[in-house]
């Protein structure tokens, strides 16, 4: 099978490659870019990329599929179309599932059920601790050698200190990085960012010093051992200044915000609008601004999303009782063409790099770039073609998006993974 | 179209000050007239659907519905009809399949009235959701600031207590700040939420600051549990500080009048003789309540709002 992807616009920031020319792809793998192949008499499908982006497929580091044990929500295979139809091409799943993703057996399980669902890559995190309980460490080697690319006991913070130090020293030896959700509980108990607009609803409010204590704690038991760490989900002003601060100082450590960071603020939850309830929660205009401006210098390294389906009954309720978290993999990129390269803070190459270049380095897959002889995972996009998001027609599972009835830009037209098109003309071929 | 009392947040000066005037007349039925029943409501059918335990609340609105002729029942959370594990949406349903006019609803969760009303057909009275708001507690206490003051416009009204959990100080924020009144609100700062001086109030951790020439003093619930959690050391420090005594009352103005939205912890919000003092309104407050409530359900079902 061979396809000719003709005349598109290619971003492959990985290859310094910004410019209109041809890719030609052979069995699952990307054999040529350039324009003067001669292909007369050569049996292949030709997609005309003519006036579209043509970038490699998005890699998000931060998802949750929700399999095993919460398949209610979603599973490995509806979560994986959900992405592919956002151009998302590869996902690293995050370990709180049931029974949490601790040891190899889990691993082993998510990347079978992945293989099955042939959607999206899926690169399954291991947890730090086993159980997620924060105690002791989980089989890190074990899990890596599984296909783990990562460690986190995402969804809820490391509380104790040591574990985390120990975590960074441990996880080094198997060339995983450790995914800090910085989150003083202490300090995080509420329904909603804290300010004006939690108390003129009788809400409780989240401190911003739950994120970024602990987002300071992994910065200094990072520089003090020389370890490594990537912050989660960060949302704050204050985050992205210690991170800031904390580069210059050469410390090791990356960081990754989600789109409803610089796309939403927490006035998003007035009417007690249960679909703007996360964890990191919504902040303010002054931390949208502060989000854009570490984007555009560099300071946080990738967008992911932070995908978190729940079953409508644990949205339609009370807004204190509701699920934190909203889905996110159908709507991130073209959240990103939005509100990141319409209004000038990063360039289309720029973005792809957040979104696909960055995370897969710093999770070391041999992904996000559109290198000759890696494989074929490609997505085609006109980043000024509007759409309009309608959540009942999402493909996941959950329907919990603030992004009702927001018109977007740059569906992706086309998703090839492996070299197979999964997405054709913005059809789902399977 | 069906209207509902969810919060003075949504409502207009002139709404309020039509509420206000029609409740000053449904009080002249409640303490004036020999025969308390009027037919507004003959053929309505109010339920009180209560999460939460509140007596006098529950009471005054059922008053209020017996007054007016409507038939009246209670779901409480004790009962069997809000079992646990029943979600508001099953709840809604079966709200609806009774044939309800006017939902009374008390809540421990903010915004769980503005859920509930979205699902059903009746009108939905807020009587109190989480820390958000406490509409007709508001109203009641405005009334009674009127009946004593003849207007709010220009009024100071202090308000003193536990501030961050306080519904009725959200309510009475919005309903007095609509119609004129300046509001200070005091406290220990670990019970006065970030933000709150966006809603339009000064706010002193000095109490004799908050009071001075105030021409109304309103404490606010202390719940004892409270100081379990950190929130302050001690009962005893929390009214050496905080609580309201004769004293204090002295920086008010003269003729000032002191309220409390009930019940009140003696000797901890307010000393026993403020309490009893001749500046307390607490007991018409609670007549007011009833003529407020009256008024809110009647407009609700024959228009005004
Ligand atoms: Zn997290």
């Amino acid at each position: 099978m061979k396809i000719l992807i003709k005349n598109g616009h290619v971003i492959d920031p990985a290859n310094g490659i910004d410019a209109v020319t041809d890719i030609f792809i052979e069995n699952g793998v990307i054999s040529e870019i350039g324009e003067d192949k001669d292909l007369t008499g050569v049996e292949m499908e030709i997609i005309d990329a003519t006036g579209k982006i043509v970038a490699p497929g998005l890699v998000d580091m931060h998802v949750h599929l929700r399999e095993p044990g919460q398949e209610y929500k979603e599973d490995i295979e509806t979560g994986t179309r959900a992405a592919v139809c956002g151009g998302v091409t590869s996902v690293a799943c995050m370990p709180n599932t049931n029974p949490v993703c601790d040891n190899a057996a889990v691993v082993s399980y998510i990347k079978q059920k992945a293989a099955e669902a042939g959607y999206a890559n899926v690169f399954p995190i291991g947890a730090v601790s086993k159980g997620q309980e924060g105690k002791i460490l989980a089989e890190m080697g074990e899990m890596a050698f599984a296909g783990a690319v990562a460690v986190s006991d995402d969804g809820h913070p490391v509380e104790n200190s040591g574990l985390m130090r120990r975590a960074m020293e441990y996880s080094e030896m198997f060339d995983i990085v450790v995914i800090s959700h910085c989150e003083d509980m202490a300090l995080g108990e509420g329904d909603m960012n804290e300010g004006a607009v939690a108390t003129a609803m009788g809400l409780r409010g989240i401190s911003r010093a739950a994120e970024e204590v602990m987002a300071a704690r992994d910065i200094i038991v990072a520089e003090a051992i020389g370890g490594r760490v990537h912050i989660a989900h960060i949302s704050t002003k204050g985050s992205v200044e210690l991170i800031r601060q904390a580069k210059r100082r050469g410390v090791r450590v990356t960081c990754e915000t989600c789109p409803h960071y610089f796309a939403l603020t927490e006035e998003a939850c007035m009417g007690f609008n249960t679909n703007a309830k996360m964890n990191p929660p919504l902040r303010t205009a002054e931390d949208v601004a502060a989000i854009k401006e570490g984007l555009r210098d560099g300071t946080i390294d990738c967008i992911v999303t932070d995908h978190a389906p729940h079953h409508a009954d644990e949205k339609d309720c009370e807004f204190g009782l509701a699920k934190n978290g909203i889905v996110g993999l159908e709507t991130s990129l073209g959240l990103g063409i939005k509100c990141l390269v319409n209004e000038g803070v990063l360039t289309m190459g720029g973005l792809i790099e957040k979104m696909a270049v960055n995370p897969s380095r710093i999770l070391g897959i041999a992904k996000g770039s559109l290198s000759v002889g890696q494989t074929a995972d490609v997505i085609i996009f006109d980043p000024r073609s509007k759409w309009t998001v309608d959540i009942k027609k999402l493909h996941s599972k959950g329907k919990n998006s603030p992004y009702d009835g927001f018109e977007l830009y740059g569906k992706p037209e086309y998703v090839l993974v492996g070299g197979e098109i999964i997405i054709n003309q913005g059809e789902l071929m399977k | 179209m069906k209207h509902d009392l969810l919060g003075l947040k949504e409502l207009s000066a002139e709404q309020i000050k039509n509420i206000l005037s029609e409740a000053a007349d449904m009080k002249k039925i409640v303490v004036g007239a020999k025969e308390k029943k009027i037919k507004n409501l003959q053929g309505k059918t109010v339920v009180n659907l209560f999460y939460e335990n509140s007596t006098r609340t529950r009471l005054s609105f059922e008053l209020a519905a017996k007054y007016m002729s409507a038939n009246a029942a209670n779901i409480s959370s004790s009962g069997s009809s809000v079992a646990k594990g029943e979600t508001l949406t099953d709840t809604a349903e079966t709200i609806n399949a009774m044939g309800t006019d006017i939902l009374v609803m008390r809540h421990s969760m903010s915004g769980a009235p503005h859920m509930l009303s979205k699902l059903i057909s009746a009108s939905v009275v807020n009587a109190g959701d989480g820390m958000n708001e406490h509409p007709t507690q508001a109203l009641l206490d405005m009334l009674t600031m009127i009946e004593h003051k003849g207007h709010i416009e220009g009024l100071k009204v202090a308000i003193i207590g536990d501030i961050y959990h306080s519904r009725v100080v959200r309510s009475n924020i919005y309903g007095l700040t609509k119609l004129g009144a300046e509001v200070t609100v005091g406290g220990p700062s670990t019970l006065m939420p970030m933000g709150i001086e966006e809603l339009g109030v000064k706010v002193f951790n000095n109490i004799h600051e908050a009071i001075v020439d105030a021409d109304v003093v309103m404490g606010l619930r202390i719940q004892l549990e409270r100081q379990k959690k950190g929130l302050f050391p001690s009962v005893r420090e929390y009214f050496r500080f905080f609580g309201v005594d004769d004293s204090r009352l002295k920086l008010a103005k003269p003729d000032a009048i002191v309220m409390h939205p009930g019940p009140v912890n003696r000797g901890v919000e307010l000393s026993t003789t403020v309490i009893d003092g001749e500046k307390s309104v607490i007991t018409q407050q609670v007549t007011s309540g009833v003529a407020v409530r009256m008024a809110v359900m009647d407009m609700l079902i024959h228009g005004g709002f």
